[in-house]
């Protein structure tokens, strides 16, 4: 019994993990301007099919170039272009629609998504892709779980991402300008802060952390086909409004939870020293809509 | 010399003139103020200063620069400090956040430098700097707004009702603070519906009526004539 359930445990991180990185790229971007961006999950699906280009590319090489460089090159590869695809997206598609009411800019946000997942479907065909594999495929037995080094790979990979981004939204000017403009946009542009170019950043490094995401997606499990993005984009939504917004202070361990509460029904509650959120049976669940209504203290108390 | 010239200035929201010709100078360590009631459009001349707002018509020039063509945040560069009605503070930042954020054009050492000066100006900043900013009282929000505007050495305040929803004994205590960053060399240009005060720390005054300036001379001379005791000091 307590087996099933850790091995399942294990299994939900894994998918979590791609959730999370996913549902950080939806919460930073309504973050900062209030915008669903209901592209992203095709922004995740360009950046997997990026990925295995450069994969495919990388080792179709006559070079013998070791796994880890191939993984390495997709990674840099996938995560820039989909990074310049983000700002693209916000640069001709969201910024002229800054002022507009936002059910505009929503629709907008739509249209963008189906125009991505038609425009790879014409491309590249309806065929699902396969990814090569580039995790050696071998499994482990600890304590009676099985645990692969991709499992590893993609749980690690993830929260080195989430501390890096957490780092930079807490601790770095950028942060600092991104949590403002959250806040009050209006304002910003009073301390000589470049609001236009904050938010175009905060577009590559959601996208951006979209495509390491789609990397690990397609290592994991390795059907790739164009609506793709519409269906795990779904399920990081999701996990991106359980988990609140990572803009305003929080970081996004919600879309965690969120996969494990899909695989075993718990309830979530935020741990008080550092705000995460983390299956925990005996909290009651909490929700958090908004992003103002974030201030560590009121995590508390929604806690208690 | 003029720190700040507004030539012929227009103003307007959707189809509607909010100001409508106004011109006025500001020299450089002047206290200059700018009174008028609700609606005389006192915010929306500051707001096109510091670019929030586009001018219909006219020109505002900075120490010699036209600042029409440059966008807000590259004025606020420039040394345009606009300290907005009701603050702005940023309430999901602490203090010391909401100064750091004010110096983002300068360097580190720059930031640890004026930070210290800020401290020194409200030793209650220094106290409070971990703290929220949406947990400030009025008047602290009020001292932080004003020690933003130093963090990113402005060499123009444009300050918006400095005094409103804030007790007596703190809105003195704040036109202390003005009158002491004006000793020290700031240039300031103040909006108030506070006409007694505003009257009292500033060198020169302009009246504002809807949109148009009505009236326009050094305080003391205001402080005497009809038309602003009736209207403005409730004489």
């Amino acid at each position: 019994m307590f087996q099933i359930l850790a091995q399942n445990a294990l299994n939900a991180l894994q998918l979590g993990s791609v959730y999370a990185l996913i549902a950080l790229g939806y919460t930073m971007v309504y973050g900062i301007l209030t915008l669903i961006n209901f592209a992203h999950g095709d922004i995740f699906m360009v950046g997997t099919y990026l990925s295995l280009a450069a994969a495919v590319f990388l080792l179709g090489l006559p070079l013998g170039l070791p796994l880890v460089v191939v993984f390495v090159g997709a990674l840099c590869f996938s995560m820039a272009l989909t990074a310049v695809l983000g700002v693209v997206i916000e640069r001709l598609a969201y910024r002229p629609l800054r002022q507009a009411p936002r059910v505009s800019a929503v629709i907008t946000a739509l249209g963008v998504g189906l125009f991505l997942e038609n425009f790879t479907l014409g491309i590249l065909g309806p065929e699902p892709r396969h990814f090569p594999t580039l995790i050696p495929l071998q499994a482990w037995e600890i304590w009676g779980l099985t645990i692969t080094p991709l499992q590893i790979l993609i749980i690690l990979g993830a929260a080195v991402l989430m501390v890096l981004l957490d780092f930079l939204v807490r601790r770095t000017l950028l942060g600092m300008a991104m949590r403002a403009i959250s806040y009050n946009r209006l304002i910003v542009p009073l301390m000589g802060v470049p609001v236009d170019r904050v938010i175009s950043l905060t577009f590559a490094i959601g996208s951006a952390i979209a495509a390491a995401g789609g990397l690990m997606y397609g290592l994991a499990y390795p059907v790739l086909d164009p609506y793709m993005g519409i269906r795990i984009g779904w399920w990081a939504f999701i996990a991106a409004v359980v988990g609140a917004s990572a803009i305003s202070g929080e970081p996004c361990w919600g879309a965690l939870s969120w996969a494990q509460w899909r695989f075993s029904p718990r309830c979530c509650c935020r741990l008080p020293l550092t705000g995460t959120s983390w299956p925990f049976p005996s909290c009651s669940c909490s929700w958090s809509s908004s992003p103002r209504a974030c201030s560590a203290g009121r995590y508390l108390r929604e806690c208690d | 010399m003029n720190l700040l010239e507004v030539t012929d200035l227009w103003i307007a929201y959707d189809r509607i003139n909010a100001v409508r010709g106004v011109s006025f100078t500001v020299g450089q360590g002047e206290i200059v103020t700018l009174i008028g009631a609700n609606g005389a459009g006192k915010s929306t001349i500051l707001r096109a200063i510091s670019g929030l707002l586009p001018a219909a018509k006219g020109s505002i020039t900075f120490a010699g620069e036209d600042l029409l063509p440059l966008a807000a945040h590259l004025r606020a560069q420039r040394g345009i400090a606009h300290v907005p009605e009701g603050r702005g503070i940023f309430g999901n930042l602490t203090v010391l956040e909401n100064l750091r954020l004010a110096a983002y054009a300068h360097t580190e050492a720059q930031f640890r430098q004026d930070l210290r000066e800020v401290y020194r100006l409200f030793p209650r900043l220094a106290e409070r700097r971990q703290q929220w900013g949406n947990t400030l009282s009025g008047g602290e929000q009020q001292m932080l707004a004003v020690g933003r505007a130093l963090m990113s050495r402005g060499r123009l305040l444009l300050l918006d009702e400095p005094s409103m929803g804030l007790a007596p004994m703190l809105v003195r205590e704040i036109f202390k603070v003005i009158q002491r960053l004006n000793q020290q060399g700031a240039t300031i240009l103040l909006v108030e519906q506070n006409a007694n005060l505003a009257l009292e720390v500033a060198r020169r005054a302009y009246i504002l009526e809807t949109g148009e300036i009505t009236l326009s001379g050094p305080s003391e001379e205001l402080q005497h004539h009809p038309q602003v005791v009736e209207a403005y000091l409730g004489g």
